[in-house]
């Protein structure tokens, strides 16, 4: 890597952005080629958090490996869970008691809105406004404190096991939900307020980072990154799994592609998973909170696929199983991964400071990237 | 299209496939020599339009390798799975990357990890793994690392 | 009344029966520069509480408040650990440039405090061209950035320096105009004669629209001048880590820090001085009784009463917007700011000349 660092013969100069750096939220580490301000070529580097999980959980069985998935995509560990939880029960073909799947989908939702508050924050922060971060915390904190009291942590819940979730909810939890409610729906216009119809926010993110919707299927894009391309692409409604299909929720499609198109479809999926979460909320059905499963799983031999939707896309574990009580192979496909590899195709000819928010429009976590 | 129909209508182009059963999405194994021009026909053909690659991994079963692509189709939601057989010592396999781009990441992971050789893809660099791991592929079943690895 | 003039003649007086007149001027010139760095130490103490707190009630939550009352000493404690930090400078550097930079910036800063009136009578040089002054000292400020950014040896420093550099110069323009507004207005460019001009009322409000107009385009002028939010593209944190001061450590940043603020002390006591009557109390027109009541609060309280005002708009406007991007800043200065206060100027030309001002 050494002779990349310094200035090309054609006037271009190479910049290494990260692996410290403030707008990477992590160590990504892009080698960028610019000509003035003006970005030639992206070249993500990845690799500094890589835990290689995908070999680590060859040697855990199939309860243990679910904790080091919460590890990934630390913003949406629950639904990382879930997929994991869910792909073990196709391969045993347990039954989830309903009580458990409604507790799921409600968790897996509240994680959505947390992973795009803190997205809303952080992505203000990248175009240089410091306050939303504070003011999306203060909502991200109603829903960590939810999480404590009924998972025990507030990062990396590790709340669902295979044949339900761990254990029942905590008393207060439809109390603590309803306030949560009524907190987000009171400070959502400040949202709108203070970043999104600000004249200086909309100049940056309209037009840039255009993503056009063949592009972001070809590139692999899913999640709000390819629906602000107006992909449709949204697995809760494609492939439905747990109640999803008997839930009333739209899918956001925004059709521009640019950067502003991706900022909305996330403003707008906080919305609407405060509906799903208050569909919910009232009906969650008495009954167990696990199905009854062995100490010791086995899957049999074969191949077992799950997709699910977490706050930043497709995700997906294979597993294959030589039938024994740990994975032969287990793949994860991560959103992130997918969208990173977009980037270098929309950031070319734009501007360095669109760099950044073109990374914040994408959402990128890195341990899930690099896994 | 039905799994059934998707299936007959593959044969009818490709009478050399065979069709592997029992998991949930239609499975079909491939030769590498056949692969790079299947995968063009299944991407531009309009009965399959299989334009969203989700997933490309590889798996390492000690006397041999099996490239896995997971096809999505946005157009008609079908899902095909792909499986092509490689050779355990040089495995080498024709790059689907100048089809599906997003093959391009994904191809680079499994270089490294698994020691696949993509022909003809544009930019075959270590991705993840730090410079100097070349030829160290830490995802194969016999990879050792006294060092750093922890035995569970 | 208590007032800083008085105290000032007090001392002169006391110095010229004791001295001789020359003694009496080095003294006297000692004591001015040292209380203009005990000002500036204090300034940058004060400020720099000021920005967090400020910021922290935008942002719902506290701010400073362990170190001494209510977090006061906070800054002093910063001071502190940078002082004793080690000020590295870096292998490839352009050594002398490099260290250097830090103390054109501080001495750019110090030289602009010299024609403020701070108070009526208490000011350090009464210039007949102070206007001129100001704005032909605040254009240095682009130097020590470009020294710091080039010196640096650093891809992220020389960018946030070559950005600095257009944004500054280009601004300087729009800035200049809006002052020149008011020059035209007073017909002087003494600024104890502008401030006089405004004992029947301050230009703000007897300059009618195309005043507030010059106003505006000045404070958005001088907040990207002193390279603050939004137009904070030198440094830009986000994309350019810190920008030109990305290298610096321990004190050499800090006088870099310290200079952001005074300058913004400057900017928006000139501010003040120019549109807001400087420290001339609140007076309407002939209304004898009310300007005999604002009279009584001493002018140093309305001077600095009114550039805290400006200080606190300039900060506010940090932590609400988000930074502009390269190209948009410069068509806001070529394409809006630039023509606006072009034909503003025209304007207040012929209302000066009809006098169609209060």
């Amino acid at each position: 890597m050494v002779e990349e660092i310094g200035s090309t013969a054609d006037g271009n100069i190479i910049l290494n952005v990260g692996p410290q750096h403030p707008a990477t939220h992590g160590v990504l580490h892009l080698v960028i080629t610019i000509n003035g301000e003006t970005i030639q070529k992206v070249e993500p580097h990845l690799g500094y958090i890589h835990r290689s999980i995908e070999k680590m959980c060859e040697s855990l069985t199939y309860r243990q490996f679910i904790y080091v998935t919460s590890r990934m995509d630390y913003l949406s560990s629950h639904i990382n869970n879930h997929a994991c939880a869910l792909c073990v029960e196709k391969g045993l073909q347990i039954e989830v008691p309903l009580r458990a799947q409604v507790i799921r989908v409600l968790m897996d939702e509240l994680t959505r809105i947390a992973s795009h508050e803190l997205w809303w924050g952080a992505m203000a922060m990248d175009l240089g406004a410091f306050t939303p971060f504070f003011h999306a915390f203060r909502e991200r904190e109603a829903i960590n404190d939810i999480m404590e009291e009924t998972c025990g942590a507030r990062l990396t819940m590790n709340y669902m096991v295979p044949g339900g979730v761990m254990q029942d909810i905590h008393p207060n939890f439809q109390k603590r939900v309803k306030e949560f409610i009524a907190l987000f729906k009171s400070k959502v216009s400040e949202y709108n307020e203070l970043v999104t119809g600000n004249i200086i926010f909309q100049n940056r993110m309209k037009g840039v980072g255009n993503l056009s919707a063949a592009d972001a299927i070809s590139f692999g894009c899913t999640g709000p990154t390819a629906r602000g391309s107006g992909v449709s692409c949204d697995i809760r409604k494609l492939y439905p799994y747990e109640i999803y299909d008997t839930i009333n929720f739209e899918e956001i499609l925004e059709t521009e592609g640019d950067s502003f198109a991706r900022y909305m479809v996330r403003v707008r999926e906080m919305s609407q998973s405060i509906s799903i979460i208050e569909q919910l909320i009232d009906n969650i059905p008495e009954g167990d909170f696990q199905a009854k499963t062995k100490a010791v799983l086995k899957l049999p031999k074969g191949e077992f696929y799950q997709r699910v939707e977490t706050a930043r896309g497709d995700f997906g574990v294979y597993i294959v199983s030589e039938g024994g009580t740990t994975p032969y192979r287990i793949k994860f496909r991560s959103p992130g991964f997918s969208n990173l590899s977009a980037l270098d195709h929309m950031a070319r000819g734009s501007k360095l400071g669109d760099l950044v928010a073109m990374m914040g429009t994408l959402d990128l976590v890195i341990p899930d990237i690099d896994r | 299209m039905t799994i059934e129909a998707l299936k007959e209508k593959i044969t009818a182009l490709f009478p050399a496939v065979t069709f592997e059963e029992g998991s949930q999405w239609p499975t079909v194994l491939v030769e590498p020599t056949d692969w790079h021009r299947m995968a063009e026909v299944l991407r531009q053909n309009e009965s399959f339009c299989f334009d969203y690659l989700f997933c490309l991994t590889c798996i390492d079963w000690k006397t041999h390798l099996t490239m896995v692509y997971h096809l999505d189709s946005t157009i008609y939601r079908h899902n095909l799975v792909v499986k092509v057989k490689l050779e355990k010592v040089n495995p080498a396999i024709e790059t689907v990357s100048d089809i599906w781009q997003t093959a391009n990441f994904h191809e680079r992971e499994v270089y490294e990890m698994f020691g696949v050789n993509f022909l003809n893809h544009p930019d075959l660099r270590l991705l993840i793994l730090p410079d100097g791991w070349e030829g160290k592929n830490p995802l194969l079943k016999d990879f050792e690392d006294p060092i750093n690895m922890i035995k569970l | 009344m208590w007032s800083f003039s008085k105290i000032s003649k007090l001392i002169d007086s006391w110095l010229s029966v004791n001295f001789s007149s020359t003694w009496t001027m080095v003294i006297e010139m000692v004591i001015a520069g040292i209380a203009v760095i005990t000002l500036f130490a204090l300034l940058g103490l004060v400020l720099v509480l000021m920005e967090r707190r400020v910021a922290a009630w935008i942002q719902i939550r506290l701010g400073p408040n362990r170190v001494g009352p209510g977090g006061m000493l906070q800054s002093l404690a910063d001071t502190l650990k940078l002082l004793v930090k080690e000020g590295m400078t870096p292998d490839g550097a352009d050594k002398f440039l490099f260290n250097l930079a830090p103390f054109i910036a501080m001495i750019v800063a110090m030289l602009l405090m010299a024609p403020i009136a701070f108070a009526s009578d208490f000011q350090l040089w009464d210039l007949n061209i102070g206007v001129l002054y100001v704005t032909a000292i605040s254009s240095l400020m682009v130097i020590s950035i470009l020294m710091a950014g080039w010196a640096s040896n650093n891809k992220y420093s020389l960018m946030g320096a070559m950005r600095s550099g257009a944004q500054i110069v280009s601004y300087e323009l729009s800035a200049g105009l809006s002052i020149m507004s008011i020059v035209v207005l007073s017909g002087s460019l003494n600024l104890n004669e502008i401030i006089q001009s405004q004992a029947d009322g301050w230009w703000l409000f007897k300059g009618h629209i195309p005043v507030v107009i010059a106003f505006i385009i000045f404070i958005i002028a001088v907040t990207a001048e002193t390279n603050r939010a939004p137009f904070d593209l030198a440094e830009a944190e986000s994309e350019l880590t810190a920008g030109f001061h990305t290298e610096y450590s321990g004190m050499k940043f800090a006088l870099f820090f310290l200079a952001e603020y005074i300058n913004v002390f400057i900017v928006c006591a000139i501010g003040a001085t120019l549109f807001l009557g400087g420290w001339m109390p609140f007076h309407i027109g002939h209304w004898q009784a009310f300007n005999h009541v604002m009279d009584f609060i001493p002018s140093s309280i309305w001077f600095f009463g009114k550039t805290f005002f400006l200080i606190f708009l300039i900060m506010w406007f940090r932590w609400t917007f988000p930074r502009l991007r390269i190209d948009q800043l410069l068509d806001l200065e070529w394409k809006y700011l630039l023509p606006i206060s072009m034909f503003n100027i025209l304007l207040i030309t012929l209302m000066a000349i009809l006098g169609w001002h209060f």
